[in-house]
């Protein structure tokens, strides 16, 4: 039902929304996706996950074609593989760090690494290029199709976000996703009947980092250039939001959070005082946070079968993580 | 030797500042458990209702005042409708916290649009002072911020530690059902620290907004600094504050006088790697 | 099931949304990109104010088709400058695309425009040098002169004038006061002017007092380079320190939206010499009718309009005439337009202005100096003009170009 959709949406929607509302929402909801692998089933809320995206997108623009003379032009595929390689290491590396805290002071610390990497970045010209960072990175050509045009890059972005979908909902059945469930349900109890309650949780880092990489590949080639503002604060709480109005217990949360957000994003300054749509987004954001749970996969699930709701695994977020 | 002067005193007198607007954070957060993300936007609302305050009446005093009231009944109505009903839910409060303040924000923005303001302190502040001893002058200003800190800290300390309104806030936290059984208003408690903690930032936003100014914007930075404060320091204490608020303040003073491109850098770097050490802070309680 | 009843709410979006963009034949869609949020909000402000008033003045029409405009938000970051822009273009079908204001803002509107050939951009007021000075794009037209160009004759001035044989230089670390520095220490260092520091400090500081206590007590003043909230938290700090050094001023620094500002941290600012593309004073008839309708359309809006007003009006301005030359025809991925647009000798507030052959504006420059009114308004008094800056600063391109690009360190000053 969803891909006979995704197939017919070509037909009917615009360049402008293939690309800027379909494509957008697709990648915005694969580093939510990270976020939700991380947050909804291991108990691990970073903001983090936007940096990690934006180091896999300048490690594209810094290896691959750009119009700055700081890029070193190789090949696009190699760039993007060199990428996806910096954001599993990245992950695995912030997963090392954070490994001792928990709850709040998770947040925290991952803030603080994030606000780091946008200072590197907007500090450095040697290699991020500063403030004005790269631009002119186009996405290459496969087979004489040019993935810059609307429907293939539609393509090649929904179809990533179905394959990574598909593959954390596959991680979430599977005994490491049953595992990783465990110990943020129950962290000592995980650890007495003797999973190893830090192994799991680096190996989850190290998924999401792959997932955000992915979306931080996507990102790069959908908004042609990468800056600091683009791993800013601003972008970090976005990701956190999207992954938070879509509802953390389901990867399906993440792109519904994301087209949502794209959709409001998009057209608040259209429906309301151009200079107040902020005010919008804000309002939409408190209004789901307050009457669910579980964002609006809980709202939907209110909706359309109440008793539904006793089926889907509870989402125990952090509250009654114990500090030490 | 004598920018080394300098750079520590701005470095202290900076402290001072975010001291001033971690200790509310701190308050609230050790002590009631609440993630308050909108502490940025009670700094900048207090600034901006401190500054209307003070062109009206003419004083800077009633400024500081007004500043510090004003906020206090913001915070005391948002735990009233909002955080009672969501004690012990961290996630959902820093939530809820992100969205007031994206709503705050942008209301602000429309109320007093997107100038800086500046407020016009008192004479005697105006200017710069002779240090003794030394071949220097310094900013009297940032000297009074100074003192005011410590003014504020240690009554805050003692409040906390040997009033009888300390003891029930303390007791509330731990206990909250044993306090309520001896007959106290464990809420009202609650309320009145959580004004307490809200007006500090109020008055803060006056303080800063006269060394610095009033901008949009000033709202995250100065929440991400108290972030950074409370956690390197621990939460919910006062010398975590202000120790917190120490390394900091010098962190970034000497980082941007010797080594102006990634001084800003180091202050995160900083407290990545205390967190990594101790993740509750330098003097947080495990 | 949950899923079915999802797509059924996206593609009603969809459908919905999609069927929005309605063009009838006698309309020209004009999408305006300015600041509208961060740092630089108020001269975000400032800029449409501008785009309107070359609307208005037209009456809203032209060669008998009506003139619609949608704007766009940006926070000064690229990123949310590319997606306006994006969205003017690609959803409301905007022709012509005036804006953005902020250096690094231009440099990724200009590669953005490359991929938009059936589109014409004209800068907003950014003026970073290598939006146009290197790899230019055909159909990104800049009406405004860059950060170098603004400096015009300042660098003389100071030297020659002034009499200060070195300064040290605080200005934000990204493209656009590079140019502007650029343009200043290119003649003052040639005339054997020294900068012993510069201090880039990131945009939005708000604590400089490190930076004065670093300032060398052995220059002569300060050449300062902030804008919007930067510049008045240093004002302040600055006097606060008892700092006694006399300052220079880049043109954003000394703009109406800082000397119009609240406090007193401005009253520094009087004596200061500096240069811009506006002179408050300016007794032109076309610089003083333009702040007559700019105070009859705003009674809000600043006293006299600021440099980013102006911008923005001469870019929407020159895209009107060059619209009333060719009757509105856009056919042809706009070729008559383009033309027009490129030969076009324009009448501006600030004199007269035409394009290069990179589509990089040659203008007049206003040296002045920051007075107090009767009044107690603080505005900069006319002192000369330099006539018909070109974006080489009178150099040969070759000669030129081989300084090599703008950044921390160049030029060096040695």
């Amino acid at each position: 039902m969803l891909v006979l959709a995704l197939v017919l949406i070509p037909t009917i929607a615009n360049d402008f929304f293939l690309v800027q509302i379909f494509a957008q929402a697709a990648i915005l909801g694969l580093i939510a996706l990270s976020l939700m692998l991380l947050g909804g089933w291991g108990g691990i809320v970073s903001l983090s996950q936007m940096s990690v995206a934006g180091l896999a997108g300048y490690t594209l623009a810094i290896l691959g074609q750009s119009s700055m003379s700081q890029s070193l032009g190789s090949n696009s595929w190699l760039a993007a593989a060199a990428a996806l390689a910096v954001a599993l290491i990245v992950g695995f590396g912030i997963g090392l760090l954070v490994g001792r805290t928990r709850g709040i002071y998770t947040i925290m610390i991952t803030l603080a690494i994030g606000v780091a990497v946008f200072y590197l970045a907007n500090q450095n010209y040697a290699i991020f290029n500063g403030f004005t960072g790269y631009s002119g990175i186009a996405a290459p050509h496969v087979l004489g199709v040019d993935l810059r045009a609307p429907l293939p890059f539609y393509v090649l972005c929904v179809s990533l976000a179905l394959m990574g979908w598909a593959g954390v909902a596959a991680l979430g059945r599977s005994s490491f996703g049953k595992a990783l469930i465990a110990t943020r349900d129950c962290e000592r109890r995980a650890a007495a009947i003797g999973f190893h309650v830090g192994r799991h949780r680096l190996v989850a880092h190290t998924i999401a980092g792959l997932l955000a990489g992915l979306g931080g590949i996507l990102l790069v080639w959908f908004n042609g250039r990468i800056s600091p503002g683009t791993i800013g604060v601003g972008p970090m709480i976005d990701i956190l939001i999207i992954a938070v109005i879509g509802g953390m217990s389901r990867p399906s949360g993440a792109f519904l959070g994301a087209f949502v957000f794209v959709l409001l994003r998009t057209f608040a300054i259209d429906l309301v005082d151009p200079e107040r749509f902020n005010t919008l987004i804000g309002l939409v954001f408190l209004v789901i946070v307050l009457t669910s749970r579980d964002g609006l996969l809980g709202l939907l699930g209110k909706l359309s079968k109440p008793e539904r709701r006793k089926m889907s695994p509870r989402l125990k977020t952090l509250e009654r993580e114990e500090t030490s | 030797m004598s920018l080394f002067i300098l750079t520590f005193l701005n470095g202290m007198t900076l402290a001072a500042l975010y001291f001033l607007v971690a200790a509310g954070f701190s308050l609230i957060f050790g002590l009631m458990r609440n993630v308050n993300l909108a502490h940025g936007s009670f700094f900048l609302l207090g600034g901006y209702i401190g500054f209307e305050a003070a062109a009206a009446s003419g004083s800077w005093l009633l400024g500081v005042a007004a500043g510090f009231f004003a906020i206090a009944l913001v915070g005391m109505a948002l735990q009233v409708t909002v955080f009672r009903w969501l004690a012990g839910q961290e996630l959902r409060q820093t939530l809820v916290t992100i969205a007031i303040s994206v709503i705050a924000a942008d209301l602000m923005l429309a109320a007093w649009g997107a100038q800086s303001y500046q407020f016009d302190m008192p004479e005697i502040f105006w200017g710069a002072l002779d240090l003794p001893g030394l071949d220097l002058r310094y900013s009297r200003y940032r000297l009074f911020i100074l003192l005011v800190a410590v003014v504020i800290g240690v009554a805050l300390w003692l409040i906390l530690n040997k009033s009888r309104l300390g003891l029930m806030i303390r007791a509330g936290v731990d206990n909250r059902e044993m306090l309520e059984a001896t007959g106290i208003n464990v809420q009202a408690v609650f309320v009145l620290t959580f004004g307490l903690g809200a007006g500090l930032a109020g008055l803060a936003g006056v303080i800063g907004g006269t060394a610095l100014s009033l901008s949009p914007g000033e709202d995250l930075r100065y929440l991400l600094a108290s972030l950074v404060v409370v956690i390197v320091g621990g939460m919910g204490s006062v010398g975590g504050a202000a120790l917190g608020a120490i390394l900091v303040g010098l962190a970034d003073s000497f980082g941007l006088a010797y080594s102006p491109t990634y001084g800003v850098v180091y202050t995160f770097v900083l407290m990545i790697a205390i967190l990594t050490w101790r993740p509750q802070g330098l003097l947080g309680r495990a | 099931m949950k899923t079915a009843y999802q797509n059924g709410t996206a593609l009603a979006l969809v459908l919905g949304l999609a069927a929005l963009p309605a063009f009838a034949q006698d309309t020209i869609q004009f999408g305006a990109i300015a600041t509208l949020e961060g740092p630089f909000a108020v001269l975000g402000q400032e800029g449409i104010r501008g785009v309107e008033m070359a609307i208005a003045q037209f009456g809203g029409t032209v060669a008998g088709k009506e003139i619609t405009l949608e704007v766009g938000s940006s926070n000064a970051q690229p990123d949310t400058a590319i997606a306006a822009a994006r969205k003017l273009v690609e959803q409301d079908g905007a022709a012509i695309v005036v804006g953005p204001l902020s250096g690094s803002e231009g440099l990724a509107i200009r590669d953005y425009a490359r991929t938009q050939p059936g589109v014409t951009f004209l800068n907003g007021a950014s003026a970073a040098q290598d939006t146009t000075l290197r790899n230019p794009a055909e159909n990104f037209f800049r009406w405004n002169p860059d950060g170098a160009q603004w400096v015009a004759g300042l660098g003389e001035l100071t030297y020659n004038e002034m009499g200060y044989e070195s300064v040290a230089i605080v200005a934000e670390d990204y493209s656009f006061p590079y140019t502007l520095v650029f343009g200043f220490m290119q003649p003052y260092c040639e005339l054997g002017g020294r900068v012993p520091e510069r201090f880039w400090v990131p945009l939005g500081t708000k604590d400089y007092s490190t930076v004065i206590a670093s300032i060398p007590q052995d220059v002569d003043a300060i050449f300062v380079t902030l804008g919007g909230s930067d510049a008045v938290n240093f004002l302040s700090q600055y006097q606060q320190a008892g700092g006694d050094k006399p300052l220079v001023a880049g043109s954003i620094t000394v703009d109406q939206s800082i000397l119009s500002s609240r406090g007193r941290a401005k009253e520094q600012l009087i004596g200061t010499p500096t240069a811009s593309p506006v002179a408050d004073t300016n007794t032109d008839a076309a610089w003083t009718s333009f702040v007559s309708a700019y105070q009859e359309q705003f009674p809000d809006g600043l006293p006299i309009p600021s440099l980013f007003a102006q911008e923005y009006y001469i870019s929407t301005l020159a895209a009107l005439t060059a619209l009333e030359e060719v009757d509105g025809d856009l056919s042809d991925d706009q070729a008559a337009f383009r033309a027009a647009l490129s030969a076009l000798e324009l009448q501006t507030p600030a004199g007269m202005r035409s394009l290069d052959e990179n589509r990089q504006v040659v203008t007049d420059i206003f040296l002045s100096q920051i007075i107090e009114t009767d009044e107690g308004q603080l505005v900069s008094q006319l002192i000369s003009t330099v006539p018909q800056v070109n974006q080489t600063l009178g150099f040969d391109r070759e000669t030129f170009l081989a300084y090599g690009e703008v950044g921390r360190d160049n030029p060096s000053c040695d």
